[in-house]
């Protein structure tokens, strides 16, 4: 079923098997789409805390799935429970009178509860698991198909009324200031444009907050997209692009003897830049000019291939300054992380995105990073036609079967026991609302990346990505900030020191010395998440070879890691294909013919690539149960 | 095939489909543009070929007999359509034309049209232009055929220059290589600060000055490649052409000739030639003008210049340059001259010149720091060379002969323009160290020399020493030196004289280890009435049988000549 909408691997795999003709059902126990990959509305994320704060019940076991198990089948329990995020700390400053009258106005309704009683019909309803149960997966198959035309529909407008939602925002703003003015009259509060312009007159609440919710698109993830990097090429040669829409990152910004600063890394911003001396300018252009073809010129580095990059750094001509922007904000590594090679690669790669779309080489999704998955699913769906491949078997908590040739995935659905042996990393996350830019401008809307190295031996460097309004993640007069590290300890251990550093508490009590002061703080999220990412498949207990396991997000600020992850899937699951080839040009496409020709010989072909490892398929599964 | 995947067509058959439709659309093309010549022919220009046209134009605005065709239905119309129609009919236009933009942003007849268009309306609507010029600058900020159309519109719209000036800054903010964008800025800031009317017209404010030379060096020290930031920087340090003036006025009583040098190549027929000579008690006297361009000469009637009287003084009116000089001749002497001197004038820093040197110091400290990080940045070289002649020619003379070099091995590709160019600094310096000296005695020997300009400027040398260059002509403006009595020009790569011609007072010329291989290029020696001593050794032409007889035939009244 198309509802649910998993992680960014596994929908770039439903995408590219559908376009290689599969079936793809899509199960999932979570009552929101796309895991840790998901974004949530302001509701949503608070709905999401409240699931990890009760999280921790432990349930009984299901009913008495063991009675489906064939006789050449062996059984894999699948974890009903999110053990991927641990440390949730919230906290708000926002002044929360009014908070308990307001609601989300007009919340979409993406999050659970109401997806489930918007849906009332038996077949969808099947594919949920109730939230209790915390055993066995998940879902129906057959009579889902016929229901696929219509949810793909549902889906198409979901997604469509999310963007038109964006585009009438303006009217909508208007009402919610009436709103907020009325609740504010006692602060005089006169015009629409009073929040994005006057944020010092204009205290934004909480309730506020809450009413605006569905401004929110909060992610799990914090990542942006390389404008050359793989996931690009990938929305680029399948077509995908087409379902959404993207925002160039306006700076690349550094935070220096206690400053926010704009780093000059395009040719313009060099140009423009009024902090680097004439000279500076020459050192800056001359070694990222080298860095762009550094492989060319060995002698330059071979000298240095042993040293840190930061080492090397100090060898070039290049002023303090410089060597900071060049580690810290272009290269983005850190003073003992990388080797020469390892740093000249990583600023390559900055300066070959820059400048395809613009003035940084950074792109992020209008509406949030979880808008990336629905675009591959809406792909998938609309090439979905109604059959099914199914050789693997799936038992819901219903007892229903699903058989499936391959079964995909991620690896947060492992119980105890499958992941016993594995050492999993971490990802410090922070999500915070604020109230101003770190660093102001004459333009309010910047969306700004800042790298804050960590300050001692075995700490992470904190990457700060701050939103604006206008990629639709976040209310007018305020910005969405999202921090990540690598763990080294609790979430807020790791970076309340940066937020300190960054932002002020909002008080009630305002100083009004407006120059010096700091966005101020209007909520803030600490969490941690797993990171699965570097876990190699061999190191979960018996899994059988047509189990594919997808990892969880990395802590890497681009998407490869997801689209090679993906690829390396695919080309498992569909040997020999084309992976998400671009479709075909509409002109070119044969309408008349009989597509449903060859189902048997099909079934074999797929049956033939799978037998090298015939012991695991037989136990799992079994080609004579194929679909009724 | 697996299932649910779409079937396509095969290649062969993609490619069929194209070839097709390539046929059709060329007959298509073919047939309309048939129609369209014949009712031009026919002379019927009606509707109906704005809208064949149109077909053609849509797909390729490139084709500009075309265009003509619409502007000759667009003008019959104006004079059949009432207003309303007429309005209809340009915003189609108006319409149209943006299409064919899109297709072809950078086509000349699309623009030239629009121009043509927006000029014949009677209420044109600028701001839309200005809007649609931003519009395909914001795609292609170097299209300088919307840089051009941006100019017209402005002017005729009066468009503010500073609001013109903040546009040019937007786009060179964005990407600062940009010609298009820096040339405006020279156009738009002379405007913006006018000099008042005894200052040199073109030249900017020194603040204003400071502010552009800081952008333009952020420019190039970001990207010391990018030639448009040089060029406007050399814009930014230059001055406007010099005034006309008469550099030099020379009579010779022997000759009976009164010679003037011009600021500027001229061309005077003999009768708008200008005259008025002061004999002192007695009127005017007419004077016969030649063609020629820098060194200028004509001969005065001989009884004229008798020596009876105390003195003759001469004064030339140059009505066309608003010039005027004069000299006198004085009793017992032979000649009488008046000059502008070099070193007052500032002669030859033409180039690169602004009043205070301090800007020019602070702007040659700055490019050698940019030279230190860029050894072998061509801009950068040649850009402090400039520099230091216009601070001191003299003083820098050294360091500038260093640079050349270096500039020639970076920049091999120009190595016989920056030849050249050292030449004529050489040169240049050499006439400043005369005009020093006081002297009439040109050394220029050993210098590598490999092209003579100023020649005008050496009017009243006598001697002059070209040997040991790298010269391979006397050229024709040689014949400017009125004066000169001894020429060497020995070791050099001669192969013509043409400028040794009508030298009056030359005596002794001196070419020995030339490459003068034809008898024919000796010819112009012929004119030279005083020539006494030639040598010719070490010329191929001496090999040959004859040679001797020859010249003893054409030079007659030369007594030695050495071959």
């Amino acid at each position: 079923n198309a509802d649910l909408i998993p992680s960014l691997p596994e929908s770039i795999i439903a995408a590219a098997c559908s376009r290689s003709g599969q079936r793809v059902l899509h199960v999932d126990s979570r009552s929101y789409y796309g895991g840790n990959w998901a974004s949530f509305s302001f509701s949503g994320i608070l709905s999401w805390l409240k699931e990890y704060q009760e999280n921790s019940d432990i349930v009984n076991e299901g009913p008495a799935w063991q009675e489906q198990i064939l006789e050449n089948e062996e059984a894999i329990a699948l974890s009903r429970k999110d053990k991927t995020i641990q440390h949730v700390e919230v906290f708000c400053y926002a002044s929360q009178d009014l908070h308990e009258e307001v609601e989300e106005a007009g919340a979409l309704q993406k999050n659970h509860a109401s997806v489930i009683s918007e849906n009332p019909t038996e077949a969808v309803h099947s594919a949920y698991l109730p939230s209790e149960d915390e055993s066995l997966c998940i879902a129906s198959c057959e009579m889902l198909t016929e229901q696929t035309p219509s949810s793909d529909l549902e889906t198409a407008l979901e997604i469509s009324n999310v963007k038109v939602t964006g585009e009438t925002e303006k009217h909508d703003d208007k009402t919610c200031m009436k709103s907020a003015s009325e609740e504010e009259t006692s602060k005089n509060v006169p015009t629409t444009e009073g929040t994005a312009l006057q944020p010092k007159k204009t205290r934004i609440t909480y309730s506020q907050i809450i009413k605006e919710g569905r401004r929110f698109n909060i992610d799990l993830v914090s990542k942006l997209l390389y404008s050359r990097g793989l996931l690009i090429d990938l929305l680029i040669k399948s077509n995908v692009s087409r379902y959404a829409e993207f925002k160039n990152i306006t700076r690349i910004l550094a935070f220096r003897e206690g400053r926010v600063e704009q780093v000059p890394c395009s040719r313009a911003d060099v140009f423009n830049s009024k902090q680097l001396t004439m000279v500076e300018k020459r050192m800056l252009m001359k070694f990222l000019t080298f860095c762009m073809e550094y492989e060319k010129h060995p002698d330059e580095y071979k000298a240095y291939e042993e040293i840190t990059f930061s080492e090397y750094l100090k060898t070039q001509k290049l002023t303090p300054n410089l060597q900071y922007f060049v580690l810290h904000s272009i290269a983005m590594t850190s003073e003992t992380a990388s080797n020469t090679i390892d740093g000249l690669k990583a600023t390559k790669n900055f300066l070959h995105c820059l400048g395809r779309y613009g003035n940084t080489p950074f792109l992020f999704p209008l509406y949030g990073q979880g808008e990336l998955p629905q675009c591959f699913l809406i792909d998938k769906n609309e090439k979905d036609k109604n059959e099914i491949y199914s050789r693997f078997a799936i038992i819901d908590q219903f007892g229903q079967r699903i058989i499936s040739k391959h079964f995909l995935v991620e690896d947060s659905y492992f119980s105890e026991n499958t992941c016993s042996h594995v050492q999993y990393r971490q990802i410090s996350r922070s999500v915070l609302i604020t109230d101003r830019s770190v660093l102001k401008t004459d333009s309010d809307q910047q969306i700004s990346i800042l790298t804050v190295p960590g300050e001692e031996p075995g700490t992470f460097a904190v990457r700060v990505i701050e939103l604006c309004s206008s990629t639709m993640t976040c209310m007018k007069g305020t910005y969405l900030v999202h921090l990540t590290c690598t763990s080294s300890k609790t979430a807020r251990e790791d970076l309340e020191p940066v937020v300190q550093k960054l932002f002020t508490p909002y008080t009630e009590t305002e100083t009004e010395n407006e120059e010096v002061e700091k966005p101020r703080l209007l909520w803030a999220l600490y969490f941690n998440m797993r990171d699965s990412s570097d876990v190699s498949r061999n190191s979960y207990n018996d899994l059988p070879s047509n189990v594919y396991v997808c990892s969880g997000p990395d802590s890497g600020l681009g998407n490869d890691n997801a689209v090679k992850q993906a690829e390396t899937l695919f080309q498992l699951i569909c040997p020999n294909e084309d992976f998400c080839p671009p479709p075909p040009n509409p002109e070119d496409i044969i309408t008349d013919g009989d597509s449903l020709q060859s189902e048997a010989s099909e079934a074999s072909v797929i049956l033939e690539a799978n037998s090298e490892t015939p012991k695991e398929s037989a136990s799992l599964g079994n080609p004579e149960e194929a679909s009724q | 095939m697996p299932h649910g995947r779409l079937k396509v067509k095969t290649s062969e058959e993609q490619a069929e489909a194209k070839r097709l439709e390539r046929e059709q659309k060329l007959k298509l093309y073919q047939s309309a543009t048939q129609t369209v010549f014949q009712k031009r022919q026919a002379g019927e220009l009606d509707e109906s070929v704005l809208e064949l046209t149109s077909q053609i134009l849509g797909a390729n605005p490139d084709f500009a007999t075309l265009w003509n065709c619409r502007r000759e239905v667009l003008q019959r119309l104006e004079a059949q359509k009432s207003p309303e129609e007429l309005a209809a009919l340009v915003k189609t236009e108006l319409g149209f034309l943006e299409s064919c933009l899109r297709v072809n942003p950078k086509s000349y007849g699309t623009w030239h049209h629009r121009c043509w268009l927006l000029g014949r309306l009677p209420e044109p609507n600028w701001a839309r232009e200005l809007e649609l010029c931003a519009r395909f600058l914001e795609v292609d900020e170097r299209n300088f055929h919307c840089w051009d159309y941006r100019r017209f519109v402005a002017a005729q719209a009066a468009v503010p220059p500073a609001e013109e000036l903040a546009f040019t800054d937007s786009l060179i903010t964005r990407n600062f290589s940009n010609y298009s964008s820096w040339h405006y800025r020279s156009c738009l800031l002379p405007q913006l600060h006018p000099q008042p009317d005894s200052g040199p017209q073109g030249r900017l404010p020194e603040d204003v000055l400071l502010k552009e030379l800081e952008l333009v060096q952020n420019a190039f020290f970001t990207d010391p490649n990018d030639q448009s930031a040089w060029f406007y920087h050399r814009w930014l340090l230059g001055r406007a052409d010099p005034q006309d003036a008469l550099r030099c006025l020379h009579v010779s009583r022997d000759e009976a000739c009164l010679t003037v040098s011009f600021s500027r190549p001229v061309l005077v027929s003999p009768a708008a030639f200008p005259r008025k000579h002061h004999g002192c008690g007695s009127g005017a006297v007419g004077l016969t003008g030649l063609g020629g361009n820098w060194g200028r000469l004509c001969d005065l009637p001989a009884t004229s210049l008798n020596d009876q009287l105390p003195h003759h003084t001469f004064r030339v009116i140059w009505t066309a340059g608003d010039a005027q000089k004069e000299c006198v001749l004085l009793k017992g002497h032979q000649e009488g001259w008046c000059r502008d001197s070099a070193t007052d004038e500032q002669l030859f820093r033409c180039e690169l010149s602004v009043e205070k040197s301090t800007v020019l110091q602070s702007e040659l400290e700055s490019c050698k720091e940019l030279q230190e990080l860029e050894p072998e940045n061509k801009w950068c070289l040649l850009t402090i060379i400039l520099l230091m002649r216009a601070l001191d020619p003299l003083l820098y003379e050294k360091e500038t002969l260093q640079y050349f070099q270096t500039l020639k091995a970076v920049d091999p590709m120009r190595a016989a323009y920056l030849d050249d160019l050292r030449s004529k600094f050489l040169l240049e310096n050499s006439l400043l160290k005369m005009e020093y000296a006081e002297v009439r005695v040109l050394h220029l020997g050993h210098k590598d020399l490999t092209v003579l300009c100023h020649l005008e400027q050496l009017l009243l040398v006598t001697h002059l020493d070209l040997s040991h260059n790298r010269l391979r002509a006397l050229p024709p403006a040689l014949a400017a030196l009125r004066c000169l009595e001894v020429l060497q020009a020995n070791d050099n790569a001669i192969e013509s004289l043409d400028g040794v011609t009508n030298l009056p007072r030359l005596q002794e010329l001196s070419l020995c280890n030339n490459r003068l291989q034809q008898r024919m290029v000796l010819q112009p020696l012929a004119s030279c009435p005083r020539l006494v001593l030639l040598n010719l050794q070490g010329n191929p032409l001496c090999q040959a049988v004859g040679t001797s007889e020859y010249l003893a035939e054409l030079l007659p009244l030369v007594n030695s000549i050495l071959v």
